[in-house]
């Protein structure tokens, strides 16, 4: 008999049974469910279904962080409602404004752990692959149904194997690798897929790198991602989490419905055009476009690393385009007020805002104008997505951003540190 | 039993911010709301034009993106009763199922449609018939045909 994918054992466990062949519909309750800005639609759908009281209120977790601190009165409304429901509920893992992004917030908290199941009413609940969890979002009526009854639905899916060999040169993040991926497969290469990353090229990733591959597996279409952990996810997971875990791999002999490979080494610092993740080319074909605002944020590019990395690049320069910095969390914002990163953005023109999703899908804090050109170390690019289909959005690391936001243009990070020297 | 509906077609990577854009997300609710900002920035006819029983018919990746939920309501709430696409984003295809409105892939088929023609979608036979060629629906797991069949996840959560 062959051997199982993570997906065919982690979901199964959660369903009760052994493991599951892909193709396989399973009723899985999961260890922790999640929401945020969207959690007072899911309380109307709730109350709808008719059932009082939610299935456990310790399995749940609510952050608002879509829009906070609310932008305006209708937003704020919102979030009040959101108040009232986790009050009445006596939902016990709530996390007000300026905590942070759910998928950060939940991860740093250690709220879930490696080898269990977690469902985020998010597209991005694939992030939680970075310590070999299953992670998968579901949909606004599915939370609700989660909520009535602890379980759900899902057809356990075929994996993509993505190997990585090497070892990223300097100035090359877990984002280039994401867009490669993007571009070398399409946005739809995930489709009904769970991906999975191994290979040598994975220990070499810091910690803050890991979470930018699963989360971005969103854009590429997948259920869900899988990183094997290592010792590097459990120190990090020490010290905060209160159960005990049994992480989970696939077996050797497992069978993928394909596997890709990239090689870390020949990996350069990559653009996504506006429009797609997938339209991708090599930072130096579009070198010299016009950039108006450089924004670093987001739950695949706003922690420690990703303010580290700008801070490099900023330091003692002035900025010809607007820079926007939003720490994904507090945490994020304390250690970097702590290291003297904060100061270094801030010395240099940055624009700080409350830790959250910020100007990632044009709600507020850093909404472009018609006809301006933007660069972010976010994950979404679609036309419309920061508040007008007619401001381009590119996507890059960290350090291109804040590179651009120096020069106003797209221009390598080495013409920065040159021009300093 | 053998139904026809009106078709709209759009190609490749249709994604959610473009079936409804994300800057209404928490400030909508009314699904007629909703309904009115349904494909805004790709297809500004559609909302006003869409008839019930209409069908959308697109390429790969329909419904590729963010989770939100809206992006099915504001077909639904039109009267779209059924999408078939090349592929669809993963959670996109959930939340059809568990709206109750008949997601498909069906490759090739929107290759020979074009906005305005009329299929026929055969619930029997499993089929599909449009410019005269016939195409097989794929077969649903059991659980899944039990939502569709209640109307959607919430219809049959409250029966039970
Ligand atoms: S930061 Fe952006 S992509 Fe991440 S959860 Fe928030 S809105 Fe979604």
């Amino acid at each position: 008999m062959t051997g199982f994918t993570f997906v065919e054992k982690v979901p199964a466990r959660a369903a009760g049974v052994e493991s599951a062949r892909a193709g396989e519909v399973l009723i899985v309750r999961p260890d922790l469910v999640f929401s945020h800005d969207n959690t007072a639609a899911i309380a109307k759908i709730f109350a709808e279904i008719g059932v009082a009281r939610v299935f456990d209120p310790d399995r749940i977790a609510v952050t608002l962080d879509h829009a906070a601190p609310a932008p305006t009165t209708a937003h704020a409304q919102n979030h009040i409602e959101i108040r009232a429901f986790v009050r009445e509920q006596g939902i016990s893992h709530f996390f007000e404004i300026g905590r942070g992004i759910c998928h950060q917030v939940i991860s740093e908290e250690a709220l879930i752990l490696p080898g269990e199941v977690i469902f985020g009413s998010d597209s991005h609940t694939t992030h939680f692959g970075w310590m070999g969890a299953f992670g998968m979002g579901v949909g606004r009526t599915e939370m609700a149904a989660l909520w009535a009854t602890g379980s759900l639905w899902i057809r356990v899916p075929e994996t993509l194997r993505v190997l990585l060999h090497g070892r990223l040169r300097r100035g090359v993040t877990a984002k280039d690798i994401a867009l490669r991926l993007c571009a070398d497969l399409t946005v739809s290469g995930g489709a009904y897929r769970a991906v999975e990353f191994a290979g040598n090229g994975m220990e070499s990733l810091p910690l803050d790198d890991r979470p930018v591959l699963p989360n971005m597996m969103a854009e590429f279409g997948a259920m869900s991602a899988y990183m094997p952990p290592d010792q590097v996810v459990f120190d990090a997971l020490e010290g905060r989490r209160t159960r005990p875990y049994t992480p989970i791999y696939p077996d050797a002999d497992a069978r993928y419905d394909q596997t890709h490979t990239i090689d870390l080494d020949a990996l350069e610092p990559l653009i996504a055009l506006p429009g797609s993740p997938d339209t991708v080319v090599p930072l130096s074909r579009i070198a010299g476009t016009p950039i108006q605002q450089g924004f670093i944020g987001t739950c695949t590019g706003g922690r420690y690393d990703d303010l580290a990395a700008a801070a490099a690049v900023v330091r003692g320069q002035t900025l010809r385009a607007r820079l926007i910095v939003i720490p994904a969390s507090r945490d994020v914002l304390a250690r970097a007020a702590a290291s003297g990163v904060l100061g270094d953005l801030i010395a240099a023109g940055a624009a700080i805002g409350t830790p959250g999703c910020g100007a990632c899908m044009g709600n507020h804090m850093g909404v472009p104008a018609v006809g301006e050109a933007s660069i972010i170390s976010g994950s979404r690019n679609f036309h419309g997505r920061m508040g007008t289909p007619d401001a381009p959005i590119y996507l890059a690391n960290a350090a291109v951003v804040a590179a651009a936001a120096v020069a106003g243009a797209i221009v390598p990070v080495e013409s920065i540190e040159a021009v300093r020297s | 039993m053998i139904t026809t509906h009106r078709v709209w077609v759009y190609g490749d990577d249709v994604n959610t911010d473009l079936i409804f854009p994300g800057k209404y997300t928490y400030t909508l609710r009314d699904p007629a709301a909703i309904a009115a900002h349904a494909l805004e920035d790709l297809d500004p006819t559609f909302a006003a034009n869409a008839h019930p029983g209409d069908a959308i018919i697109a390429g790969r990746s329909w419904g590729m993106g963010s989770s939100r939920e809206q992006a099915v309501t504001a077909l639904k709430t039109l009267g779209v009763r059924l999408i078939v696409a090349e592929s669809f984003g993963g959670l996109y295809f959930r939340n059809c199922i568990n709206q109750g409105i008949y997601a498909a892939v069906v490759p090739g088929l929107y290759k020979r449609v074009t906005t305005g023609d009329v299929i026929e979608y055969d619930a029997d036979s499993a089929t599909i018939t449009a410019a005269g060629e016939t195409f097989a629906l794929p077969s649903l797991p059991d659980q899944v045909r039990a939502i569709l069949e209640a109307g959607g996840l919430l219809a049959l959560l409250k029966r039970r």
